[in-house]
């Protein structure tokens, strides 16, 4: 059993926790992710980890309700546990496994959109550590959605916030947000873009139109999580990859954003049947 | 002597009733009936069915055991040998070991071996008077040397089951969140039932002092290096299996609804889909077509078939070349499945929304035979059809995962991606050993938790010359 050290709600349908985890936190890179299994019925949701403390031997994750299971593992509380909460899963972020030369005079630009914020933290703040330059996009649909503000200050050197109706900070999305900061002088050999499907999609094309490099971190199904199932399977270059144990980040140039965005939808008709009849088994999930 | 009667049937569920559910299939033997059965041995001098169990279980010991009433005592004479003997009783294929070896097989029907190890596991499971007897005859001090072991399928319970007997201290490392490996995730329940036989069986291995940490992944969460390293393991056996899937890498594998059997199979084995009160979602659809023909195959198109679909199996060689277990093919048939002999997908053709409408296959033809000695199939020019269907399964095998050899120094593998191991399990990496289809590639359980047992005696070897 793993237990919830702490939870908070970052807006009504976003909750991070901080969950033991021992041996997980001593192996976490930036990058990677783990799996949740909330109790005995529930699915094996894949997460990425937003920090980790060795010494405490934590990970936190943060969890938006998007269906059923996601549901109930926010219904959890501070002291109770997780039947299960395995990782870390797939590989480091890149810059984890380059050299201090390769690293010198790169300079970052990681675009954040909605959940996506959470797994970006960490790599901000190991680019940071390292004496990496490190600008931050954090893009939301509206300021009620914003995760991360202020901690993502303390870990990167710029911090553009855009929000689609324009509630708080720049008012666009993502791309635009990036177009504008270019626009402005700042210049970059990277970009990492982590949130949905569709955003990363868009904000590849971006980066290609400005020749930025893009990486992106593909949140596709998975059962295991470990290369059994190959659910995961995506095409890059033409190839079929698995996100779970070769990525979850590819570069973004090379990714079939259409047909990832159609695989991650496959069990849409049963999952809208299984939400239908859910009944959120604790009670607290609204 | 021997009691000259046909082979004692054994009793199943109707093939129509079992079709639209996940009870096990075959009910097995009563007292009565093994009883009988067991009367037909014939107790050859030269037991040939011995030599061909993979672990030696003293088949014509324990039978006269049942013959004589004595299930206790046949049950002792199979735990000397086996730790699954429950799960062996079901899945081995006694076809082409033990009962293929039987002299009554020349002229008649073999003794029905399997049927009766499974009657015998069962009884102890069942009756409770029998239930609280020690599983096992032999007991050893503790020695406090701790032995690692990685994955807790067949080869690891095999191998645990061993040292905890000669008093090892051992912890065998799952991935997943249950122990068990491909009885857990891929033997589908309706073959296996998951907490009436495999659990208990897995609990019996624990009753020896076996400790399962499950979550862990070897080569991820920890290394091998940090194992004996920084927790004090003197030797791991990798009993990591073969979990990565196989795709034929053709036209349309990317479109929605199409499954590797793996992802298949776990949902519905591990995850529960088949039932309500799971939340795992799983397609099948209306019509299905399962790509292979080995037990894998077997077990997707049947599962695919309960959860209501019409199936079809897609096999590109004929029904005599077909790797599963006859009982399998058999029930499999009776159910309903349709099977397409020498038949090869080419293409999956998908619709406009980017899901899968139809298989494209063309006709093939057994040439000269191959390599393995089996004829091998030739496609037919210009014999190319379609099959409709919703979803297509691809059964076609599975290799070993990478994951710990490229996290291990010092541990070779071969071409094919299988750890490399001499007969007795010993890696390249010294205190290291591996065993099962981590080593072979995928085989069967019984082949497994007979490497299991051949590396459980090297690491005792082995760590007795150790200071």
């Amino acid at each position: 059993m793993f237990e919830i050290l702490t939870k908070e709600m970052l807006t009504p349908i976003i909750c991070r926790m901080k969950v033991r985890a021992p041996r997980l936190a001593a192996a976490a890179q930036p990058g990677e992710f783990l799996i949740v299994r909330a109790d005995e019925k529930g699915e094996r949701i894949p997460l990425t980890i937003s920090d980790f403390d060795r010494e405490e031997g934590s990970v936190t994750i943060v969890t938006q309700r998007i269906g059923a299971s996601t549901a109930d593992i926010i219904a959890y509380e501070a002291g109770e546990s997780f039947a299960d909460v395995v990782g870390p899963l797939g590989q480091p972020s890149e810059f984890v496994k380059m050299s201090p030369e390769e690293l010198a005079g790169q300079r970052y630009i990681l675009i954040a959109g909605g959940l996506g914020t959470a797994p970006v933290y960490p790599q901000a703040k190991w680019l940071k550590q390292h004496g990496v330059p490190v600008d931050v996009i954090i893009g939301a649909k509206t300021k009620d959605l914003l995760i991360y503000v202020d901690e993502m200050k303390e870990v990167c050197d710029n911090l553009f916030v855009c929000t689609d109706d324009g509630s708080y900070g720049f008012k666009g999305m993502g791309t635009n947000m990036l177009e504008h900061v270019v626009s402005k002088g700042h210049s970059y050999t990277q970009a990492v873009i982590i949130g949905p499907m569709i955003m990363m999609k868009f904000t590849t094309l971006t980066c290609k139109k400005l020749g930025i490099p893009a990486i992106v971190s593909l949140n596709t199904l998975m059962v295991d999580g470990t290369g059994m199932c190959g659910a995961c399977r995506v095409s890059v270059g033409g190839k079929t990859r698995f996100a779970c144990v070769e990525g979850p980040e590819f570069d973004g140039y090379e990714v079939d954003f259409d047909e990832a965005m159609r695989r991650q939808g496959q069990y849409k008709a049963e999952e809208a049947a299984v939400n239908e009849k859910h009944v959120c088994k604790i009670g607290r999930g609204k | 002597m021997a009691n000259r009667i046909p082979r004692v049937a054994v009793r199943e569920q109707e093939p129509k009733v079992r079709a639209k559910n996940f009870e096990e299939v075959c009910y097995g033997y009563n007292r009565e009936e093994a009883m009988l059965e067991a009367s037909r041995c014939l107790h050859c001098k030269n037991p040939r069915c011995v030599t061909a169990c993979p672990v030696s279980i003293q088949i014509p010991e324990f039978i006269a055991k049942v013959n004589e009433g004595d299930i206790e005592g046949a049950a002792a004479i199979i735990a000397r040998d086996s730790s699954l003997p429950a799960v062996c009783g079901r899945v081995c294929p006694q076809e082409t070991q033990c009962e293929g070896s039987c002299v009554l097989g020349v002229k008649g029907e073999p003794v029905a071996i399997g049927k009766l190890e499974r009657f015998v596991a069962d009884y102890m499971r069942e009756d409770t008077a029998a239930k609280n007897s020690p599983v096992s005859d032999s007991e050893h001090k503790a020695n406090g040397k701790r032995v690692a072991i990685v994955g807790s399928g067949p080869a690891g319970l095999a191998c645990a089951s061993d040292l905890a007997k000669w008093g090892y201290d051992v912890t065998i490392f799952e991935a997943l969140h249950k122990a068990g490996g491909v009885l857990e995730y891929g033997i589908p329940e309706f073959r296996l039932p998951k907490d009436k036989v495999l659990k208990p069986e897995i609990e019996d291995v624990t009753r020896l002092g076996v400790k399962i940490e499950t979550d862990v992944i070897i080569g991820k969460t920890v290394t091998i290096d940090s194992l004996m390293d920084e927790e004090g393991f003197k030797a791991v056996f990798i009993g990591s299996g073969a979990g990565l899937p196989k795709f034929m890498g053709i036209p349309g594998e990317n479109l929605c609804g199409v499954f590797s059997a793996n992802e298949f199979l776990t949902r519905n084995n591990l995850m529960k889909a088949w039932r309500e009160d799971y939340l795992t979602p799983i397609h099948a659809g209306k019509k299905v077509c399962v790509v292979g023909g080995g037990n894998v195959a077997m077990d997707a198109a049947r599962t695919a078939l309960r959860l209501g679909a019409d199936v079809h199996i897609v096999y590109r060689r004929t029904e005599a070349e077909l790797p599963a277990r006859r009982e399998e093919v058999h029930h499999a048939m009776e159910e309903g499945i349709i099977f397409d002999m020498l038949t090869n997908p080419v293409e999956i053709l998908g619709d406009e929304k980017g899901w899968v409408r139809a298989l494209r296959c063309i006709r093939m033809e057994l040439g000269e035979p191959d390599e393995s000695g089996r004829r091998s199939p030739v496609p037919i020019p210009g014999s190319e059809f379609e099959i409709d269907t919703e979803t297509v399964i691809m059964a076609l095998g599975t290799s070993p995962n990478p994951l710990i050899s490229k996290t291990t120094e010092g541990l070779e593998v071969t071409r094919r991606g299988c750890l490399v191991a001499d007969d007795k399990g010993a890696t390249t990496r010294p205190g290291v050993f591996a065993g099962g289809d981590a080593v072979t590639g995928a085989a069967t359980v019984i082949l497994a938790m007979g490497a299991g047992r051949t590396a459980a005696k090297a690491i005792d070897e082995y760590l007795r010359q150790q200071p």
